[in-house]
């Protein structure tokens, strides 16, 4: 696999409809995000011949994309793992570039599931062996996760509590982010409890909103407007789909998915830049840390503890403010991807890292299920 | 039906099996492993000889939350995952206690709670809880 690195590179990235945008279709979004991606690259729906898109309210997504669009693709990919799908999308792209199957490949998400809110009808079958108890999901699922972690490693509430402050001071810089008023540990344990030990501020957002990226081949990057941003190792992993069967409920499959994404791309965790991680809840943050090799398995509460995450802190995480306080539409994967792009070509105003050459993006779908790592590169890093 | 289908299938049966009373595992021929949820297949080795056993009911919590509610949606109630002792681990409700006072390491017991449409297996705090 070590062939593919480098084997495409983002030249557009683009969102749309963050945060509140009623009145718009699921699909006017996403197309709303499309069409920031390819003004972004210099493109347009003319010249894209692979389509990658899931949704949670249609299935067959790249079909019902692409019919809205205008696009007759070559390749086309609706796969659907959950959260983590976009990123799952880029790497099959990938592989679709590398071998002549498409040339440009659109990943497109998009979700106005804020504004449907209790519209969405779930069209999964209620699992027989866990809906009779009433879990709240997927929050009773995370839940359950935590109070494995708080337990085994003594990681506490206020560490938990962390992620989320951490997570708001990197929104107060971004002004796409949906909160950005202060928040503090005090607050976070102080908000409504929704499911042990969390309270609704360890939970991501309900928000609007889509995001898309355009992928191409080196050579037809640099014919492009922007700085492309080569995609240096990615790699996917998943043990169970329901958090009964998750093997280790302290453990997940990014510590698979992350080594190999790691090995492809020919770096080590000392030369992540800036990190991009799918925090749906505040152990999300803590477990992938770990998982992903910033610290050792149990000492992520710790790590994360005296703003360590935060603006100023000693490793950058979730400059966006991430699902728990930019947005969080359903599905947020391919968000962290976007800013990731963003931040290695210098996009980010107030939140900008000085000259970042290393990103890390990380999709988490399901119930801690499946696990996407990919390694972005700045321009020039192929 | 075709001739080489067995029904009702291993889902079925189980549910079949609590109705009458009884909360059993799978258990496999080839390898020797409980198996939870019920299936065609031993996720642990592939083999398709499977067995039913009737479950011990002993088990430990293995993890806890209590889902909160608005007041006018009724009382806090705990959900957890319950380690049975044959092996397999499966979601459920300790109840007879305060949901926010179920531990984990707690031994606890099945039940079949009868109260609503479809029984499904509870737990209770083991007697000899210490
Ligand atoms: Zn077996």
């Amino acid at each position: 696999m070590t062939g593919l690195r480098g084997a495409a590179s983002i030249v557009g990235a683009g969102t749309y409809g963050l945060g509140e945008a009623p009145g718009l279709s699921e699909l006017e979004i996403t197309a709303g995000a499309v069409q920031a991606a390819l003004d972004d690259a210099g493109l347009r729906p003319s010249d894209v011949d692979g389509v990658f898109c899931a949704s949670m309210t249609f299935n067959m997504g790249s079909l019902t994309l692409c019919e809205y669009l205008g696009i007759a693709p070559k390749f086309s990919d609706s796969s659907m793992i959950g959260g983590s799908s976009s990123l799952a999308h880029l790497l099959t792209a990938m592989m679709a570039i590398a071998t002549g199957q498409c040339d440009v490949a659109l990943v497109a998400y998009g979700s106005n599931q804020r504004s449907m809110s209790g519209r969405l009808v779930s069209t999964s079958r209620p699992d027989p062996f866990e809906s009779p108890y009433g879990p709240r999901q997927p929050i009773t699922s995370y839940a359950l996760a935590a109070s494995r972690h708080m337990h085994e490693y003594g990681t506490t509430r206020e560490q938990l509590a962390e992620v989320a402050t951490a997570a708001r001071a990197w929104a107060a810089m971004n002004p796409d982010a949906f909160l950005r008023e202060p928040l503090s540990i005090k607050d976070v344990l102080n908000s409504r409890p929704i499911s042990d030990p969390f309270t609704v501020r360890d939970c991501c957002l309900v928000t609007d909103g889509g995001g898309a990226v355009i992928l191409t081949s080196p050579e037809r990057a640099h014919d492009l407007e922007r700085p492309p941003v080569p995609v240096l190792g990615g790699a996917m992993a998943h043990w169970h789909r329901a958090i009964t069967n998750m093997p280790d409920l302290t453990v997940t499959a990014a510590s698979d998915s992350g080594p190999r994404a790691y090995a492809m791309a020919g770096v080590s965790v000392d030369d992540i830049d800036l990190v991009q991680v799918y925090d749906a809840f505040t152990i999300n943050t803590i477990m992938f840390l770990e998982d992903l090799g910033f610290c050792a398995k149990g000492e992520g509460g710790a790590f994360v503890e005296d703003g360590a995450i935060a603006p100023g802190g000693r490793l950058v995480v979730n400059t966006n403010g991430g699902g728990l306080s930019c947005c969080h539409p359903g599905m947020y994967g391919i968000f962290p991807l976007i800013e990731a792009v963003r931040q290695l070509r210098g996009d980010c105003g107030e939140r900008q890292q000085s000259n970042p050459e290393i990103a890390l993006a990380h999709g988490n779908g399901g119930l801690f299920s499946s696990q996407v790592t990919l390694i972005l590169g700045a321009d020039g890093t192929i | 039906m075709p001739a080489d289908t067995a029904a009702p299938g291993p889902e079925q049966a189980y549910f079949d099996a609590l109705a009458d009373g009884r909360f059993m595992l799978q258990h496999c021929d080839d390898c020797g492993r409980s198996i939870f949820y019920p299936r065609a297949l031993c996720p642990h080795c592939g083999g398709s000889e499977l067995s039913e056993r009737e479950a011990s009911g002993r088990g430990t919590v293995h993890a806890t939350s209590v889902v909160r509610r608005r007041p006018e949606q009724g009382p806090p109630y705990n959900v957890a995952l319950i380690d049975l002792e044959e092996g397999p681990r499966m979601m459920s409700r300790v109840e007879t206690i305060a949901p926010e006072v179920v531990r984990i390491g707690m031994a606890v017991t099945a039940v079949i709670d009868r109260s609503g449409d479809d029984p499904m297996v509870v737990f209770h705090p083991a007697e000899s809880s210490s």
